[in-house]
């Protein structure tokens, strides 16, 4: 090795960087209502189909939680009226596409990638789903049992049941964000094929059907396509549906359910964020880039390479049409859950109190500018990002705006955005973790008052004793 | 479809691939050390993981975590992975950074050790700890990524240990570790570099002359030792683990062909038959028809010397109990044993893989990967176009000769986790009579 140590060597400089746009798409509409959104990139021989619905988890009756995502999995695994599950299945596969189908929070989707030469069969089989679901009972019976299976082995999943409880602490008992978007024990048992038949038909209809298409195909070829498949499907439009977003709590709690002798400590700190569309999006955006969205972000340095606390800590904003988490996550040793989280609220406190160094903003908008070709490499990827303008009703020029946008973020745009997003009163704690352990030290922090419970959410023991609060922050 | 390939060797030994795609103006740079936890000396497990860690703690003419801050602020991604055989490096760049991702590889490759100090091989000893403690220990089935190579490769094998390694090991590793670990392995002789996306030949060919020409060739690395397997494990290989679990799951490995050779793609349509997608026999059988299973899959290990491993791998449905789980998934083999699989089934497996495939080489980091894997490997990155007609050149009759010679009871190891409290006696005693190191 002869490795002259004195003085760093110059590093390269990059020539100009060669232009880039986000692919071309063109929006069609068929009489039906059904909207077309095409996408024609001809790098490889492939196409990826996504059709929206509005159907999301939102939609599901109270009680019923879960529905959403029954009805969407149901989609292809209940089969249709011509072929059971297990042969739609061996008709899309033995064309080698790849298919599924599901609910999120704002949207049923179901996604297919196929060789283009395979692409007509495919979208005449797609229609065959949509248009004639069977919900076979027995279908319905197993997927409601795998949730329950589902459900059971998150008892002992520490990072999944973190999750999962934070949002239960975090929202209003009543809103649907207080609850799995898979649904839980006790609405998903109640879900009977009727129920589902129901939602299907108030659900899924044409007038709220966005079919998007990516890859190697013409629009006019898509709309040939869709016309064939999907054009004499009648029926209207389903009524728009909210979630309730408002917070549980405006003062600060610890939640801590008990896994004993567990070696780490997952940990959740956060309060409810901002929806998808509010019009500090960037600021936030960027501001939680620095925050803890990148690798050398302030929490995972902080955390991860000066203290060597965990493997990787990161915060982030679940974009949602409603108000969606902003949640700070990582995984700790149980022996220092309370100096984590001191460091984290800590770093909470320093972006919202001031402003960020030059160095620091111009990391995070060169990465978000930098890599926007990177995030558009497949067809599959393209056709999500389409997605992403259908559910929040964004611009069709939002992508070509998106890095002038990112670039005109200043550090007072920044400061500004964690002052009025970053809420460090009503933040709440959650940690899954050894309760013997992490107990006492939480005690000492002094976070806000403590509430333990057992690995199904229910409070252990009686009224908890009112815990001093010296507060960390 | 085929992609362009280009391939020339420094003099210092460093191979080089170049695949240009200009639909987009992003570039891949990808360099795979043939190096992996199978070099680990004894009492040093862990070792090649904990220094892929230190490898972005900065060198020569890069600090601490300068390495991601350069990277992410010319607009790229990256990471690494450590395997068996092999570690790699890799990032995707906009086609105008290019020169920055070489030069970033290049000083580590060739100015490391200067940097090196023993408080960041304590942080990243307390980091690589949390993440043992993150991806194994503290999650349900965690532990099986140690438990099964330990189950099915022989004590002295190098694919028997800990790739994440114990915690005494990695408390264990020094400073002289790191130094004599990248002297030895680390060299350009013992490197692949891959390029795919959106650059000049000519240009690339310069830029990685520059960089990396200087660095000198290694001394040579130890042998491995023979590493050869005997076809089948001779016996049902059985482990019982009793672990923080609500649902029994079983993972049952066959030996099975190296990764490369003609019968791997036997082996590898074999596991998408049984566990690729939902259309696969066992998630139609055991999850769909018979609700024995809450999932089932099958993979492949890959590993390229000596003996590769087939996984199946099975969830039991709330109530089925860990000893009927295991008896229905032997009892779909032992079927397809007997009755052999249908052609039917295979075309399903190579139309699915193929499309995976196509799907994957859409982006130039899959592009880099897979070129480096190949050239790492046999020296012949252009079997990446080879290999679909590979998998399109399997027949029913390779895969049911497979599943004949390696599926049988003679060939079976199987690692099965029940919840701790629920231990059967029977199973937790067999476990004990079949003792395994």
């Amino acid at each position: 090795m002869s490795a002259s140590v004195s003085g760093k060597a110059a590093r390269p400089t990059p020539g100009a960087p060669r232009e880039y746009h986000f692919p071309r798409f063109e929006r069609r509409r068929l009489e039906n209502g059904i909207e077309l959104i095409v996408a024609p990139v001809t790098k490889l021989p492939l196409v990826t189909v996504a059709i929206l619905s509005d159907a999301g988890s939102v939609c599901d009756p109270a009680g019923r939680e879960g529905i959403a995502q029954l009805a969407a999995k149901l989609m292809l695994e209940g089969g249709t009226e011509k072929c059971d599950g297990t042969e739609l299945t061996e008709r899309f596969e033995r064309l080698g596409a790849s298919i599924e189908s599901q609910a999120d929070w704002d949207a049923a989707a179901i996604t297919m990638t196929a060789l283009s030469e395979h692409l007509a069969d495919s979208f005449d089989l797609l229609s065959e789903v949509l248009r004639t679901p069977a919900f076979r009972s027995r279908e319905v019976e197993r997927l409601k049992a795998e949730r329950m299976a589902e459900l059971l082995q998150l008892r002992t999943e520490p990072r999944g049941l973190a999750d999962e409880l934070f949002s239960r602490f975090l929202y209003n008992a009543s809103s649907r964000y207080a609850r799995p978007e898979g649904g839980d024990e006790q609405s998903v048992v109640g879900i009977d094929r009727d129920q589902i038949l129901a939602f299907y038909e108030n659900r899924y209809l044409p007038g709220g059907t966005t079919i998007i298409v990516a890859g190697d195909i013409s629009a006019d070829r898509a709309e040939e396509l869709s016309r064939r498949a999907f054009g004499s499907w009648a029926g209207g439009k389903p009524t728009r549906i909210l979630a309730d977003d408002h917070p549980a709590s405006h003062q600060r709690g610890v939640h801590i359910i008990a896994k004993g002798d567990a070696p780490q400590s997952e940990l959740r700190i956060g309060h409810v964020g901002i929806p998808r569309n509010h019009p500090d999006f960037f600021p936030v955006n960027v501001m939680n880039a620095v925050l803890g969205g990148l690798f050398n972000s302030r929490i995972n340095l902080n955390l991860r390479e000066v203290h060597g606390y965990t493997y990787g800590a990161f915060s982030g904003i679940q974009w949602r049409r409603q108000a969606g988490p902003f949640v700070v996550s990582t995984a700790v040793k149980s022996d220092i859950t309370d100096a984590a989280a001191r460091e984290i609220l800590s770093e909470i406190n320093r972006i919202r109190a001031e402003a960020v160094a030059p160095e620091e903003l111009s990391l995070a908008t060169s990465y978000l500018d930098g890599v926007f070709p990177i995030r558009f490499e497949t067809t599959s990827a393209i056709a999500a990002a389409l997605a992403v303008l259908v559910v929040h009703g964004l611009p069709d020029d939002y992508y070509d705006q998106y890095r002038t946008r990112v670039r005109g973020m200043t550090i007072e745009g920044i400061l500004e955005a964690a002052h009025r997003h970053l809420h460090t009163d009503s933040l709440q704690m959650v940690v899954v973790g050894d309760p013997g352990v992490v107990r006492p030290l939480l005690d000492q922090l002094g976070f806000g008052p403590i509430t333990l419970y057992d690995s199904s959410g229910a409070p252990l023991g009686s009224v908890n004793e009112p815990t001093t609060v010296r507060h960390a922050g | 479809m085929r992609i362009p390939i280009d391939t020339f060797s420094l003099p210092n030994g460093l191979f080089v691939t170049l695949s240009e795609d200009h639909t987009a103006p992003i570039v891949a740079v990808n360099l795979w050390y043939h190096v992996g936890s199978a070099n680990e000396r004894p009492g040093r497990t862990g070792f090649a993981h904990l220094f892929e860690h230190m490898l972005f703690q900065g060198s020569a003419d890069v600090e601490a975590n300068e390495h991601f801050e350069l990277v992410q602020r010319a607009g790229g991604t990256l990471n690494g992975s450590t395997w068996l055989e092999r570690t790699n490096y890799f990032e995707t760049v906009p086609s105008n950074q290019l020169e920055l991702a070489l030069w970033l590889e290049a000083n580590r490759m060739g100015k490391l050790l200067p940097a090196m100090t023993q408080q960041k091989l304590d942080t990243q000893r307390d980091v690589v700890m949390n993440e043992r403690r993150w991806s194994m220990d503290n999650q349900p089935y965690g532990t099986w990524m140690e438990k099964l190579p330990a189950l099915c490769f022989p004590v002295e094998h190098p694919f028997n240990h800990s790739l994440m390694g114990s915690m005494d090991d990695l408390t264990a590793a020094s400073l002289d570790d790191v130094a004599q670990f990248f002297a030895t392995y680390y060299t350009p002789d013992n490197a692949v570099l891959s390029i795919a996306g959106d650059f000049d030949p000519g240009e690339a060919h310069r830029l990685i002359e520059k960089h990396f020409g200087d660095i000198p060739r290694g001394a040579g690395k130890p042998p491995l030792p023979d590493m050869s397997l005997p076809p089948v494990f001779g016996q049902w290989k059985r482990e019982v683990v009793p672990d923080d679990v609500m649902l029994p799951r079983l993972f049952l490995a066959f030996r099975s062909p190296a990764f490369g050779t003609e019968k791997y793609y036997a082996a590898s349509v074999c596991g998408a038959v049984l566990g690729l997608r939902n259309g696969s026999r066992l998630r139609r059988r055991l999850v769909r028809e018979r609700q024995i299973a809450a999932d089932a899959s099958a993979f492949t290990y890959d590993l390229a010397k000596g003996s590769d491993l087939l996984v199946v791998d099975a969830t039991a449905r709330p109530g089925v109990s860990a000893e009927r789980l295991e008896q229905e998934v032997a009892h779909e083999i032992d079927t397809i044993v007997r009755d052999g699989i249908e052609a039917a089934e295979v075309e399903r497996a190579v139309a699915v893989i193929q499309t995976s495939f196509v799907s994957a080489l859409q982006e130039a980091g899959e592009r880099a990967d897979r070129l480096s894997l190949f050239a790492t490997y046999f020296r012949a990155p252009e079997l990446v176009n080879e290999e679909v007609n590979r998998y399109q050149a399997v027949t029913v009759e390779h895969v049911n000769d497979f599943i004949r010679e390696r599926l049988g009871e003679n060939n079976r190891a199987s690692l099965l986790y029940v919840a701790r409290e629920e231990t059967p006696v029977e199973l937790a005693n067999a476990s004990a009579a079949v003792a395994t190191p």
